[in-house]
Formats: structure tokens, sequence, C-alpha cells
């Protein structure tokens, strides 16, 4: 084949060109892929302030930066981070170009929101890129009150109004999922059907839409208190500092949901295809995201346990945490599970589901330990979450995020990565996360607080390990930025269906064409059916 | 570079109970780590493709797997809550005697202050053996008080007082650290705690004190405010006697109760209009900026010493 052959056929991508038809597009696909370019911008963004924190690590006198420069650095890594890479991640990419693939529609019910969510995105970003090259801000990406709104001189506005915006095109993109989801699904795809990064993004959904209205209010009061002085928060004029930290948890800690349900929901799709069987226990795995996803909204004061919060309530707080540790253990036994008598692939997207799990279980593992009060009084606030917090959301979002790039890419570009890179890569970022991050469990334990700019010599060993392994991790990083560019002009072509997965989007052309599928498609049976992909069959098992 | 430990020193009575329960926790996670581990490993290579056309046979699923990899998690996790729960619920238990120490947290400094009026900044000094309860509030943002070696933490409110204690089992020196994120120097707000023999200790307060107990510091801050022209000792005053009021519960108008502590007192300084005491009018102005936080634990201190309650004396 050579590349004349793709071109005759009419893909997303060859319909129309020209600037204009990619910034007006209302195609869902065209849309996942601004998203891919905006937040790849704010992944490399939020990884060199990361860079920089780690280099000023290495020695405890602080000697790179000044104590405000360094405070800065850690609260616009975690807010580009968190509001502009990890939150619009893996939906706003992967959900916006498959979920309507993977159900047999031709595009989200709502397309000219979709463009709309898009441009929100680049709004709220350009607020914080302006807050950020105006000055900074100093608050951490928590934002608590009264620093944030009595005491910090830098950007705290600017910085609170771009995630306001942002906030807007997550609720929308949740509201286009929940509507598609339900409205858009071809003949015969009943809900018990859909693959389960649809229903994952479906829980995902629900806590966009739930949850960040209550993210936007508790940012419209910090303005009202910093400009009006209002006394929402400052107890001077009767207000309650604490309450800041309620409102906020009460959207943070599901937004840690939205953050990684996607993902499991990617690890699911990855599990099944390269393994060729059904998810062991579908029904429950589906279950147990919207589990995960109401439970997420009954657990925001395991934040408060140090905060003077009543006893009474931190105890009731423990224990509803542990209730999202069931469903979380379920879908870990279920993957693995779904092993047992398969035909398990190498391939690079499962080398980073294989990895997700195993980062995942650890990070999950730890969020037992501060779920415990006994415990939490003393690692709270400490590296120990720092690198529990890592591993679920880097450890687990991003290696799921990857792997589903991996995974599509493909689908999305007709070409394939280079194997060989993708697999080196998946291991070094394996290999880099775990000695950047695991030393810093013993870190927390020891008692180094987080947010620190000088610590005590004693420290010191654990933050040389750390930096050394954030110095590979950034490699294993650079490297799929590399061949994924490399690939769209000289890699190998892809067939509609390079992994023999069951999917609808795997049923069409790859790239697909602009109204996703030739002929709207009919579902006859269930998700992960490997019978109706596999030719001449070999049974095992 | 300093020497490499994988465990903070315990040096506290609670330190152990923490330790203890983050071995089971260790446990458990090690086990269920090498458990996953070891059966993908196990799995994915018992099972690994070796032709691109195998067809593996579908299996859905088993309810009894299902349960039992639900009940014996929740089994565990409910063990977990229980054990950090009751730590918890002794951490927020002082004992009786304990000795009482008054923090106050500022950008970017811990002001400790001994009820024989010693102050100290970024160091306490506190004798072994003897449970220590912290009463702190903050002048400015939040600060969390932490003593890795006493495995406790606790913030640092401004507007509230917040309490915590602990017993000092080991003579040392310990580092105090602020946990709470609190703006530029927020890494060197921090310190020492110093662990004394009985005796040592004794020889410390002794060469500490200057200007009087907190009560004394207290009772001239009273007499400068002339808090005494409406709080007089007899009930005669427009306002409440103040006499072996600490501790007692009291009527408040429009109905409800409430325990008249460290809490409540700041309150009625500084914010007298919150709650009215039964039988008595909304006259009192607010001390708010007059008096500092340190100023404010001095009166607290200084009513405390008004006891017994005349009742008690007939």
């Amino acid at each position: 084949m050579n590349t004349a052959d793709v071109h005759e056929r009419e893909d997303y991508l060859n319909v129309s060109h020209g600037l204009k038809s990619w910034l007006l597009t209302k195609d869902h696909k065209r849309i996942g892929l601004l998203y891919l370019a905006t937040i790849t911008l704010f992944f490399f963004l939020g990884g060199l302030f990361a860079t920089l924190i780690r280099i000023e690590l290495l020695t405890p006198g602080g000697g790179l930066v000044s104590s405000e420069t360094y405070n800065k650095l850690f609260t616009m890594h975690g807010v580009t981070m968190i509001f502009f890479f990890l939150i619009p991640s893996i939906p706003a990419v992967l959900g916006n170009f498959f979920l309507p693939m993977m159900i047999g529609a031709r595009d989200l019910a709502f397309p000219r929101i979709n463009l709309l969510s898009w441009y929100l995105l680049v709004i709220g970003g350009l607020f914080a890129l302006f807050a950020m090259l105006a000055g900074g801000v100093d608050t951490g990406w928590t934002f608590y009150t009264p620093y944030s709104t009595t005491y910090s001189n830098t950007w705290v506005i600017a910085t609170a109004l771009g995630i306001f915006v942002a906030g807007f095109s997550s609720i929308l993109t949740g509201l286009n999922f929940i509507v598609t989801v339900h409205r858009m699904r071809a003949p015969g795809m009943t809900w018990f059907r859909m693959p389960l990064f649809v229903w994952a993004h479906y829980a995902t959904a629900l806590i966009q839409v739930l949850g960040t209205p209550v993210l936007a209010v508790t940012i419209v009061l910090v303005f009202c208190e910093r400009v009006f002085h209002i006394g929402i928060f400052d107890p001077a004029l009767g207000g309650d500092p604490v309450l800041f930290q309620h409102l906020f948890w009460f959207y943070s800690h599901p937004a840690v949901y939205i953050m990684i349900l996607p993902a499991m929901g990617v690890v699911s799709e990855l599990i099944s295809t390269f393994s060729r069987k059904p998810i062991f226990g579908y029904r429950i795995v589906a279950f147990s995201s919207v589990a995960i996803a109401v439970l997420g909204f009954l657990v925001w004061g395991h934040h408060l346990f140090v905060s003077g919060q009543s006893v009474f309530a931190g105890m009731v707080f423990s224990f509803l945490s542990y209730f999202v540790a069931i469903p979380s253990a379920i879908k870990v036994f279920n993957w693995t599970a779904t092993l047992y008598k398969g035909s398990v692939s190498f391939a690079t997207p499962m080398l980073y589901a294989f990895g997700f799990i195993g980062l995942f279980t650890i990070g999950g593992l730890t969020g037992l330990f501060v779920a415990s009060l006994g415990i939490d009084v003393h690692v709270t606030d400490t590296y120990f979450v720092v690198a529990h917090f890592h591993y679920i959301m880097v450890g687990g979002a991003i290696m799921g995020y990857l792997g589903g790039l991996h995974y599509w890419w493909p689908k999305i570009t007709g070409r394939m990565y280079p194997e060989g890179w993708a697999k080196l890569s998946a291991l070094v970022i394996f290999l880099g996360f775990n000695l950047t991050f695991f030393p810093q469990f013993i870190l927390g334990y020891l008692g180094m607080p987080r947010r620190y700019h000088t610590y005590p010599d004693e420290f010191q060993v654990l933050h040389v390990l750390s930096t050394a392994g954030a110095s590979i991790l950034a490699v294993g990083y650079a490297i799929p930025m590399i061949y994924f560019a490399w690939s769209l002009r000289y890699g190998k072509l892809a067939g509609a269906n390079p992994w023999g997965a069951s999917g609808l989007e795997w049923k069409t052309p790859s790239p697909p064409p602009l109204h996703n599928f030739d002929k709207a498609p009919v579902v006859t049976y269930d998700a992960y059916d490997y019978s109706t992909v596999v030719g001449e069959a070999v049974e095992v098992g | 570079m300093g020497s490499l430990g994988l465990f903070p020193e315990q040096a506290s009575t609670i330190a152990p109970d923490v330790d203890h329960l983050l071995y089971f926790l260790l446990a458990v996670a090690a086990f269920f780590t090498l458990t996953i581990f070891c059966s993908i490993f196990y799995l994915a290579i018992r099972y690994r493709r070796r032709s691109e056309n195998e067809l593996p046979r579908a299996i859905h699923g088993g309810t009894a797997l299902e349960i039992v990899w639900s009940v014996i998690p929740f089994g565990l996790t409910m063990v977990m809550f229980t054990w950090g729960a009751s730590i918890y619920f002794n951490e927020s238990r002082p004992p009786d005697n304990a000795l009482d120490v008054y923090v106050v947290g500022k950008q970017w400094m811990w002001k400790l202050e001994h009820l024989g009026g010693q102050r100290e900044i970024n160091e306490l000094h506190i004798p072994v053996g003897r449970a220590v309860r912290l009463t702190m509030t903050s002048e400015d943002a939040i600060h969390s008080f932490y003593v890795p070696a006493f495995r406790t933490k606790q913030d640092a409110v401004p507007g509230r007082y917040t309490t915590t204690w602990f017993m000092p089992t080991k003579v040392g020196k310990y580092h105090l650290f602020c946990a709470e994120y609190c703006g530029t120097n927020h890494s060197r707000m921090g310190g020492w705690v110093y662990v004394m023999a009985p005796r040592d200790y004794e020889a410390w307060l002794s060469g500490g004190a200057s200007g009087g107990s907190l009560a004394e510091s207290g009772q001239k801050l009273f007499d400068e405010l002339a808090c005494g022209n409406c709080h007089k000792p007899d009930g005669s005053g427009r306002c409440p006697s103040l006499t072996g009021l600490f501790g007692k519960t009291v009527q408040l108008a429009g109905g409800g109760t409430v325990k008249a502590d460290e809490g409540y007192i700041r309150e009625s300084i500084l914010q007298p209009q919150a709650k009215i005491v039964a039988g008595y009018g909304p006259i009192m102005p607010t001390f708010q900026g007059l008096v500092t936080e340190e100023g404010v634990m001095q009166l607290i201190e200084y009513i405390k010493s008004l006891g017994p309650a005349p009742a008690a004396t007939h």
C-alpha cells in the first residue's frame, strides 16, 4: 500500500482543510484532537514546573529559587496538571473521540456545545497562563482560606477565574456525554452491551455535572471575599475559614474520581482486548464505576481530620471512605481474573494496563492508610499524601491515558507507532515513576511536610532518589512525544482493526469517515464478543 | 546528608500505637500488592498469546468469587477503621492532670506560653512523662502544629481554639514543623520540642519566668481594660460575674446553654454579641483589635483562677 491509496478514501482528517475547518469544526473527533493539542501543551508546562521543583529539592537549603518562587512553582504545577490536564485528559480527548463511536453514534448529542466546551477550556487556560506570566500565584492548588482570601499578594483572582471558566468546559462535556449515552445509542446497543469505557465515562459525567458547580460557587465566594470582604471565610468578620475546606473538597475529592474513573474505563478496554476475553464480572465492574462516583460525594471530610472538625465527624468520614475501597478492589480483582485462560498479548497498551493496575493498587492501598484516622493525623500534609495521590493521578490516570492513546492511535491517525520504542518508554515510565514517588512514602512517614522549600538535612537522601527518578520519568514522557509525531508521517499504515478488538470503533476504517460509520451499525451481540472478530479461530482455554 | 532511617523516632505514648497500626496496614498492603503482582505475572505468562488466531472461551464471571473478594477486603477495612478511630478518640481526650500550654501560630513563627508566664518562640520545653495539652489558635492564616516523633498534628485555625495533647516518653530534642501551607516562609516556620528530665524542666521553668504567671498577667489586663466595672465579682454589675464561671454551664438568652470553656470565653471577649447570657443585655463592646490572642489567653487563665464558685463557699 502507498500513501496515495489512503487518501482516495475520505476520512475526518482530509474531508476539509485549513485552520478554519478545525477551529469551527463540530466533529467530535476533531474536537478531541483540539483537546489533545491543548492539554499536551499544559502537560509539558506542568511538567516544567515539576522539573524545577525536583531540581530545587536536591539540596535542603533551597538554593535555586526563592521561597516565593518555589511556592508559586508547586501551586502552578498543581493548578496546571489538575485543572488543565488531568480533568480534561481522558474524557475530553479519548472520550470525545470514542464515546460516540463505541455506542454507534455519528457524533455527540450537542456538537456545538462540544466545540464551546473546548473554547471554554482554552479561555480558562489563557486566564491561568496570564496569571502565571504576570507573576504567578502562591496559594497551593487548594486555595485554602484565609490565606488565599486575605494574605496572598499574588494573582489569585485571575487563576481562580481561569479554573471557574474551565469548570464550565467540564460541566458541558459531562452533560453532552450523559445525553449522548441516553439518546444516541445505536439500535441493539443496550445499556449492558455498552463497553466499560462508556460506563466509566457515564459515571464520570455524573460527577462533572453534579460536583463542578460547587467548585464554581466556591470560587465566586473566594472572589467576593477577596474583593468585597463579605466575611464568608474571614473569622474577623464572623466567617469560618474551614467552611472553604468543606466546599472545596466536596468538589475536589470527587474530582479525583473524574481523573481516575475514565482511566479505569480505558484499562477495562485494554485488558479485554489484549487477553481477548470479556471482562470478568462485566456488570459488577460497570456498577462499581457508578458506586465510586456516588460514594465519592460522601467522603470529603477525610481531608479535614486535623482541621478542628469534630471527632464524631472524623469517624463518620473515615468509615465512609473505606466504602470506596470495595468497588476499587473489585475492579482490580476482576481485571486480574480476566487474564485467566485468556490469550494475553504484550502489546504496548497492555503494558500500560499492567502498569496501571500495579500503581493503582499501591495508590489505592495507601489510600487505606490515609483513611485511617490514627495514621492520617501523622501523615496528612506530608509527603506520604503527596506520594499517595501521585500514585493515583500519575501512576493511575496518566498510565491509563497513555495506554489509551497508544491503543487508539492507529484509529485516530491511521498509522501505527513504533512498537519497540513504545515498549521501552512504557518500561522507563514505570521505573522512573516508582523511583520518583516511592521514596516519598518513606519521607512522609518520617515527617517531611509537603510544600516545603527548605527541609532538614536528614531527608536529603530520599529527595535525591526522588529527583533521580523524576529525571528518568521525564525521559519516559519525552520519548512518546517524539515517536507519535514521527509516526504521523512514517508510521506503518494501520488497518481498521489492528488489535483484533471487538468495539464498534474498530468496525470502521482508520482513520474513520466524517460520520464515523459508512453504514449505521446495528448491534446484535454483547460487548467483548471476540467470536465476531477472530476469523479462523484457534480455540483455547 | 543525615542518617537514613525508615521510621521516625517514637517519643510519645501514642507513637507506638500509631506505628503498630502502620505495621498492620503495611502487612495488608504488602500481601495484596504481592498477590496482584504475582497473579498478573503468572497469568500473563501462563496464558500468553501463542498464535494470532487464538479465541479463548469466554468466562463471564463468578458470583462466589465476587462475594469473597468483596467481603474479605471489607472486613479488613473495618479493622483499619476501628483501630484508627480508637487512636483518634484517645488523641481527642487529654487526661485531667495535663499540663496546659497555649500556642499562637502566626506568619511565620510559633509563640508558646506556659501557665507560669514563660514565653517561647519556635521552642517548647516540656517534662518527660507528663501529659501536655495544647490550646491553640492563629493570628492570620491556618497553621498546623506537627511533631513527627509524637505522631501528633493539629491545625491552628484563626477565630477559634483547637486542642491536642501528647505525653512525651523520651528525653530529647524533636522537630516541630508547620504542616499547613501558610505562605512564603512556611518551610521555616518550625523549631524544636525539648523533652526534659523533671529536674531539668524545673530548672528551666525557674530560669524562664518573668513578669508573673499567665493568670497574673491576665489580671493586669483585666484591670487595664476595666472589665471589672461591669463584671463585678458579686454579680451586682451590668454583666455576669466571672467568679467560678469556668467549666460551668451557662444559660443563654433565647434558650440554650453553653459550656464555659476556653473557646466560649474567647468568643465572648472578641464577639460578645454571639452568645448573650440569660438575664443580661447585649451591651458589651467587642475587644477585637484591642486584645491580642495572647492577651485573650491570659484573660482566660485569670478567669480560670477566679474559682471556686460563690455557691460552693456557703
